[in-house]
């Protein structure tokens, strides 16, 4: 073929794409000026949300008022009746997480292992180089959501109530080699101590104990007029 | 509301909410920012200081809870355990990111000052609240051990 020794036909010429510089020039700026627009395009900054100052808790528990249980005729019963309605707060997890059988605290409504890990140390408020005060101060703090009182510490561990059933609990409480406490000191513990009573207000998520502290200090004094008996 | 607050020995007037967190005073107002937020709900001890010489997480302490107390913080804690505690840091090559390690220095330090030669156990104890998301637990405990047997610890105890 004739072809093969001169130069090919222009129709059989390979065709090459070729491109000018200033086309590729105006390709690259496109191409900035869209990447541009994209990242400065206008859009909708997040606003702020109010945050609820308190969670929506369920509905509060109420404690039976001590009347109801007037119409109950035999004291011992009456008694029992009152001091199973006193249990409800007394087998709270507000209360038992600061009443554990060992010497670590528990927490939440599940009652879980104290985090981070701490003991009760030598005064019940901590180990010397890891004290309660390390975290815990006067009051519930809202900004770190980390619960307080002034009196913060664990029971002593002749108060354990974890693991006993509410009967063991009731002879332990009457029992002052045990609860350190006569009857009166023990009324005053559950009615007017500021430390049980941070149980009814717990703050953040932590559910409250049931009723208020004034309703179940009349049921325990209501028991300890009956006779304080306790459950099998 | 206005609070004296008295910090590595210096008093400053601080005009903020009194339910502002420790933390965000010594960062944000005074620029201290050794001192570190980790989680804001006292889990990780990443912002210890010391108030009168006990460890205390500053993001649980409000403002006004602190007021009036003496605070030293990782930027100027000093004396015969943090020098030692430092030179083991350095020796052990404790730190991997770092981040956690103010706090875990200022829990050390309390630590050596209440027991001077710690066991296993008192350290584990001690520096429960301290977490360390790179794991140095083990040279965290072998510098403390370093830092209680060092001449400069040792001679505070003798």
């Amino acid at each position: 073929m004739s072809w093969r020794h001169g130069s090919r036909p222009a129709t059989l010429r390979r065709r090459r794409f070729r491109i000018g510089c200033l086309p590729l020039l105006a390709i690259i700026v496109a191409a900035v000026v869209l990447i541009v627009a994209i990242a400065l395009r206008p859009r909708a900054l997040p606003q702020p949300e109010s945050i609820a100052a308190v969670p929506p808790k369920g509905e509060v528990a109420h404690l039976r008022p001590v009347a109801s249980f007037a119409s109950i005729g035999d004291p011992e019963a009456r008694s029992l009746a009152l001091f199973a309605e006193a249990g409800r707060v007394i087998q709270h997890p507000r209360c038992m997480n600061c009443h554990p059988r060992n010497d670590r605290p528990t927490q939440t409504d599940a009652m879980r292992p104290h985090v981070p890990w701490v003991s009760r140390g030598p005064d019940d408020a901590g180990e010397p180089t890891l004290r309660c005060s390390t975290c815990h101060h006067a009051a519930n703090f809202d900004a770190s959501g980390v619960p307080g009182n002034t009196k913060w510490k664990l029971a002593p561990i002749e108060m354990a109530w974890q693991g006993k059933s509410l009967g063991e609990i009731c002879r332990q409480m009457l029992d002052p080699a045990r609860s350190h406490m006569d009857r009166p000191a023990l009324l005053h513990h559950m009615a007017e101590d500021e430390l049980v009573g941070w149980a009814w207000h717990p703050g953040g998520k932590r559910s409250p104990a049931p009723g208020t502290q004034v309703e179940f200090g009349a049921l325990i004094k209501a028991w300890l007029e009956s006779g304080a008996r306790c459950p099998s | 509301m206005s609070y004296q607050l008295v910090v590595n020995g210096r008093a400053h007037r601080i005009e903020e909410d009194g339910q502002t967190p420790l933390l965000w005073v010594l960062r944000d107002t005074l620029h201290l920012t050794g001192t570190k937020y980790g989680c804001g709900i006292a889990q990780c001890g990443a912002c210890t200081v010391h108030v009168e010489g006990q460890p205390m997480r500053s993001c649980s302490l409000p403002l006004e809870t602190a007021a009036g107390s003496q605070i030293v913080t990782i930027e100027a804690v000093a004396g015969a355990e943090a020098d030692a505690l430092r030179a083991a840091w350095v020796k052990r090559d404790v730190p991997q990111c770092g981040f956690c390690q103010s706090g875990q220095i200022m829990s050390a330090v309390a630590l050596l000052r209440i027991k001077p030669s710690p066991s296993d156990h008192d350290i584990d104890h001690a520096m429960s609240g301290n977490i360390c998301r790179c794991a140095t637990y083990n040279r965290i405990r072998a510098a403390i051990h370093d830092a209680a047997q060092s001449p400069s610890s040792a001679a505070k105890k003798a």
